[in-house]
């Protein structure tokens, strides 16, 4: 597979901490990429290490480039779209302001307002709220939020740190089927860190699985969930 | 009644003046938790450089207008250079980094333009407007660019990108630079904006105040009373608090408590304040879970 985001060796550090061991994965050019783990894998700490939130070590290609950038804001402008964990809502500035806000880096200012129409076509609850004050909205709602403005960035890689989070089940099958659709409509890869292996599986095409800072094994997501040995022990169902 | 109107409306001049500078703070303050004790002092030294270029002949406003950018830029430098390597340190030490620029600024001015008492000219000389028998012309002038200074700073965060991306940095910089706004660039330009507010309100305290090396310390601390009364981390609140300070504060001293110890009016609504609703009036207040 050609790979659009190739890690090798990459450590990641909380002040003098080392939380990730040298972590090696790819994910796939046009694909959903899991990363799975329990708690304190390392999971969100890798996504971090990749947006340059966090001192980290080892190699990382992006797009065959290695990733010079020093700061998230150089990764973001680099087009790798982060929804962090605890969606990173703006809470006090209105809806439409988010997403202006997902839009800072362009200058395409057509491009933006089909992208408006784009994401309110995946979310159109969003276009309803869209006077409303972000802190206000429900927990999938704000979820939504924090993909919309992702998307409104035109990324080609999506990082998503557990979308699944805090959200009723009915909410979390919805943005899991919107997420399907935007992978395979907008041609966006995605690399996707859940606890919820199960949902991850189901949407992935290849999947990593960390414990404690290390991968421990990887591939394809129809590999994993077939073995019974990886799934009972890691994956818990 | 007269005499009453004429106090009601030179308190409304210099609370135009408290009202931008409680903006400016609170604009440092929204953006970093930190208030900017030098916020007076770098106003002072901007007005003096304004005072430099009228004494070399300047027109008024091609000196407004100059001093206003050279203060942006200044301010911008500031951060950049002085309170840039204090962003992880602990309050207390931005807190002295802050006092300490106030004490360099006042010294830098003394030193440069004497620490005599001059008189600084205004642009909104000659008659009282509009036949307005209960206020000068540059108190009328000065509430003009108050408020205008005041729609133009509300606009700018209002309606422009660079000002969402400020409020944006102000308010969740983690996020923000996640979608490309280069937080600390913002930072350094809030300082920059609020350097050049502080000047306009220099410049329009000096002609009320006259100018000398500590015209802005008793200005700074209403400013202060009216961003506390208002609530420091609403810009409106402390728009409105700056010009509540500023009435009151010119009735108390004219009817109540005399001129000479009208300055601890600002102390007593700061104390005052802070015990009765110490989120301000219109403040948010924070409940946090420990």
């Amino acid at each position: 597979m050609s790979a659009i985001l190739s890690v090798k060796g990459l450590k990641a550090f909380y002040g003098p901490v080392e939380a990730l061991h040298g972590v090696d994965f790819e994910v796939e050019d046009g694909g959903v990429t899991a990363l799975l783990g329990a708690n304190g894998a390392g999971k969100t700490t890798t996504l971090r290490a990749i947006s340059a939130m966090i001192r980290r070590e080892g190699e990382i290609a992006f797009r065959g480039q290695p990733l010079r950038a020093r700061n998230p804001e150089d990764v973001a402008r680099l087009g790798v779209a982060h929804v962090p964990d605890g969606r990173g809502t703006f809470t006090d500035l209105t809806v439409e302001e988010n997403l202006r806000l997902g839009a800072y880096t362009r200058r395409d200012r057509m491009g933006v307002r089909d992208d408006f129409e784009r994401v309110f076509g995946y979310f159109p609850r969003l276009r309803e709220r869209i006077k409303q004050q972000a802190g206000t909205l429900s927990g999938g709602e704000q979820q939504m939020l924090a993909i919309a403005r992702a998307l409104l960035l035109k990324p080609s890689l999506l990082l998503l740190d557990e979308p699944s989070f805090g959200l009723a089940p009915l909410i979390v099958t919805e943005i899991f089927r919107i997420l399907r659709a935007i992978n395979e409509g907008e041609k966006v890869s995605i690399l996707l860190v859940e606890q919820n292996a199960h949902l991850a599986l189901e949407l992935a095409t290849h999947a990593y699985l960390l414990e404690t800072g290390e991968v421990v094994t990887g591939g394809p997501a129809s590999a994993l969930r077939a073995d019974d040995s990886i799934r009972r022990a890691y994956l818990g169902y | 009644m007269v005499e009453f109107l004429h106090q009601l409306s030179s308190g409304l001049a210099l609370g135009g003046v408290y009202a931008i500078t409680a903006l400016a703070l609170v604009m440092i303050f929204q953006a970093t938790q930190l208030v900017n004790f030098a916020q007076g002092e770098m106003a002072m030294f901007s007005t003096y450089v304004a005072w430099q270029l009228l004494q070399s002949g300047w027109s008024y406003w091609a000196a407004f207008a100059v001093t206003v950018v050279a203060s942006f830029l200044g301010g911008v430098l500031i951060e950049r250079v002085i309170v840039r390597p204090f962003a992880n340190a602990p309050v207390l030490a931005s807190v002295i980094v802050f006092i300490g620029l106030g004490f360099i600024f006042n010294a830098l001015a003394g030193f440069l333009f004497g620490f005599s008492v001059q008189s600084f000219d205004t642009p909104f000389d000659g008659r009282p407007w509009f036949g307005n028998k209960f206020m000068s012309a540059h108190e009328s002038g000065s509430v003009l660019v108050s408020l205008i200074v005041l729609a133009l700073v509300f606009a700018f965060f209002r309606f422009t990108p660079l000002g969402l991306a400020m409020r944006a940095a102000a308010q969740n910089p983690a996020s923000a630079r996640l979608v490309g706004v280069r937080v600390g660039w913002m930072l350094a330009l809030g300082w920059g904006l609020a350097a050049a507010i502080g000047a306009v309100a220099g410049m329009m305290a000096a002609p009320i105040v006259y100018l000398d090396p500590n015209m802005m310390s008793g200005l700074l601390l209403y400013a202060f009373a009216g961003a506390v009364l208002g609530g420091i981390d609403n810009p409106w609140g402390a728009v409105m608090g700056g010009y509540t300070v500023g009435i009151v504060e010119n009735l108390l001293g004219a009817y109540v408590v005399g001129q000479e110890v009208k300055l601890s009016v600002a102390l007593v609504i700061i104390v005052g304040v802070l015990v009765v609703r110490p989120q301000g009036l219109f403040g948010r207040r924070i409940v946090a879970r420990v």
